[in-house]
């Protein structure tokens, strides 16, 4: 399956002129607040008409100025997760769920049943209970249900965690993944919160000022931090895939694989095995151009300097090629100049073990 | 003393009668226009507000007789309707019902609509992206959550068609047994001298009906409110 958006729309003073094509799973749609994501996904759920453009899911135009389509929004077969979950004050929860049910049961070739629904984001005790007195985590969790159970090709989520402290946005966020893992549903997650996005989504699309900044597989995106920090990312840095190899229990650290070596992090509730996806940010990467000698750091690698990028600013992103994988680190421009570190001098990339961000939930 | 005349009776009968058609054949005319002020916009949207809004600014008598011209036997309307149905409303208890739902109308309206400006929107969108068409939303989401305010819109319509009197006798005079409601019964009453005690009669009776009407729709109401909470 296939989403291909290309639409134009004012508002006002501001402009949407969007284009990007990505394929199934879970899709972001990252970017500041006031950048134009809500607006772009109301688009595609046909709450809001673009001036002019097509949309096109799974093959199917839902939109197309070109003909005068305009599916109306109860005939596109999308689901929508609202930042504020929007549930019927005048009915329970079970009949907030099988409200979309009973509108799209002959529609639709593939029916979440509502009992794995209801399993799969533990909403069995919720079910007789009235929407006001819910949770904010459990009314989300509702609306989830709700969209899901409406059997949608596509479901769109609007920062469905911003309203959610942080402790329950990480309870939600493993609902969200077992969503797109048990019913394949594919999923456009607008968000502002770059971890949220490094634990659920494949691919991301990077929303600046109505217009689509950078496209791709998140390993790629989120590895250009000039991109991020236009949409205004302050935790920019390199994303990288790695496999759990080993833990040591006693020390409490994980030792996990890449291409370039093995980093070692602490790292509870990791099993071997496990293919997660660290994050280090740019700022906690320093570099040594000989390698360094009784340092309390875990980590350090050997690699090449490929790129840098000196924004004029008195601190330069530099990337390091280390087996294949890029490290990028944040050093000052003093510093630089200092070690005379150019694109292709050999230097060591030091991270602290406890600097590491690891995708797989609570701090 | 507590036996009621025939007169009486006759009197509740019509007044009740009159009022339950009046209120229940306006109301979903009241439903549609009240979303119409609080939903859409189109041109001449004030002056249409201002045409439904007539009954309650000026005195009963002009409407009674704007309703005389219109409704009587020559009258635009009730010409047509005589000559398609063969109905007259003029002088009947129909055009009690007639004079009382005009009257009362304004109230209804007003009540519903605000209680429809109320509901937050973005429910409605929500449910259109569940696979609800405009018409399903309407009825499952804003009519329900309307519910208060339509109750509401009911009982002040119904209170003020069973007060009705100025609209009404213009309109269909005082024939007895056909529009003798009971504020046109007390009226004939106090115009004959010795009937005081008669005339305290129906005063007691309108204040039992009036304070029986309003104890069942703060029952119904208190019910719509705790189903519309969702408990």
């Amino acid at each position: 399956m296939s989403i291909t958006v290309d639409i134009r729309k004012s508002l006002g003073a501001f402009t949407i002129d969007i284009w990007f094509e990505c394929n199934a799973g879970v899709i972001a749609l990252f970017g500041r607040s006031g950048a134009g994501k809500t607006s772009i996904i109301q688009m595609l759920a046909g709450l809001v008409s673009p001036d002019n453009g097509r949309i096109v899911i799974d093959g199917d135009p839902v939109y197309d100025s070109s003909t005068n389509l305009d599916t109306p929004p109860n005939k596109r077969g999308i689901g929508y997760v609202f930042q504020d979950a929007r549930l019927f004050p005048h009915m329970n929860v079970r009949r907030n769920l099988e409200y979309g049910t009973r509108r799209n049961s002959e529609t639709s070739e593939r029916n979440p049943v509502f009992d794995e629904v209801v399993d799969v984001l533990a909403l069995a005790p919720l079910l007789t209970r009235a929407p006001q007195g819910l949770s904010g985590g459990e009314r989300q969790r509702v609306a989830i249900g709700r969209a899901l159970l409406s059997a949608p090709k596509l479901l769109l989520m609007d920062e469905p965690l911003a309203s959610l402290d942080a402790e329950r946005k990480w309870e939600i966020l493993p609902f969200i993944e077992s969503i797109h893992r048990e019913f394949a549903t594919p999923i456009i997650y607008v968000s502002h919160s770059s971890d949220e996005i490094l634990q659920i989504a494949d691919e991301m699309v990077l929303i600046v000022n109505g217009g689509v900044a950078a496209a791709g597989p998140v390993e790629e995106v989120m590895n250009r931090p000039n991109l991020l920090r236009a949409a205004g990312d302050s935790n920019v840095g390199s994303v990288i895939p790695v496999v759990v190899d080993r833990c040591d229990d006693e020390y409490g650290i994980a030792a996990l694989s890449f291409p370039g070596g093995e980093f070692q992090v602490t790292a509870p509730a990791l099993l071997p095995g496990d293919r997660v996806r660290i994050r280090v940010r740019a700022r906690d990467v320093s570099l040594a151009t000989k390698r360094p000698q009784d340092v309390s750091l875990l980590n350090v690698f050997e690699g090449t300097v490929v790129e840098i990028s000196n924004t004029g600013q008195p601190q330069a992103d530099v990337s390091v090629n280390v087996g294949g994988a890029t490290v990028w680190s944040q050093i000052t421009r003093k510093s630089l100049d200092d070690l005379a570190i150019r694109p292709g001098s050999t230097v060591y990339a030091m991270i602290k073990a406890v600097a590491i961000d690891r995708p797989a939930g609570s701090p | 003393m507590f036996a009621l005349s025939p007169l009486e009776l006759e009197a509740v009968r019509l007044s009740l009668k009159v009022s339950v058609w009046a209120v229940s054949v306006s109301l979903p005319l009241g439903i549609a226009v009240a979303w119409l002020l609080a939903r859409r916009d189109f041109p001449g949207k004030s002056l249409f507000d201002a045409i439904i809004h007539l009954p309650l600014v000026v005195p009963p008598v002009v409407i009674g007789y704007l309703l005389l011209v219109l409704f009587g036997r020559k009258g635009a309307v009730g010409a047509w309707l005589y000559d398609t149905f063969g109905i007259t409303v003029a002088f009947s208890w129909q055009g009690a019902a007639v004079a009382a739902a005009v009257m009362a109308f304004p109230l209804m309206v007003r009540a519903i609509r605000l209680s429809i400006e109320a509901i937050d929107t973005r429910l409605e969108q929500a449910a259109r992206t569940l696979g609800a068409g405009p018409l399903d939303v309407f009825f499952t989401i804003t009519l329900p959550l309307t519910g208060s305010g339509i109750v509401v819109g009911v009982i002040l319509a119904f209170a003020r068609a069973l007060g009705e009197f100025g609209a009404t006798i213009t309109f269909v005079s005082a024939i007895p047994g056909e529009t003798t409601t009971l504020p046109i019964a007390l009226y004939g009453l106090t115009q004959v001298p010795g009937q005081e005690n008669s005339a305290i009669r129906l005063v007691v009776l309108s204040v039992i009906i009036a304070f029986v009407a309003m104890f069942v729709s703060e029952l119904i109401a208190r019910r719509v409110r705790r189903r519309i909470s969702g408990a």
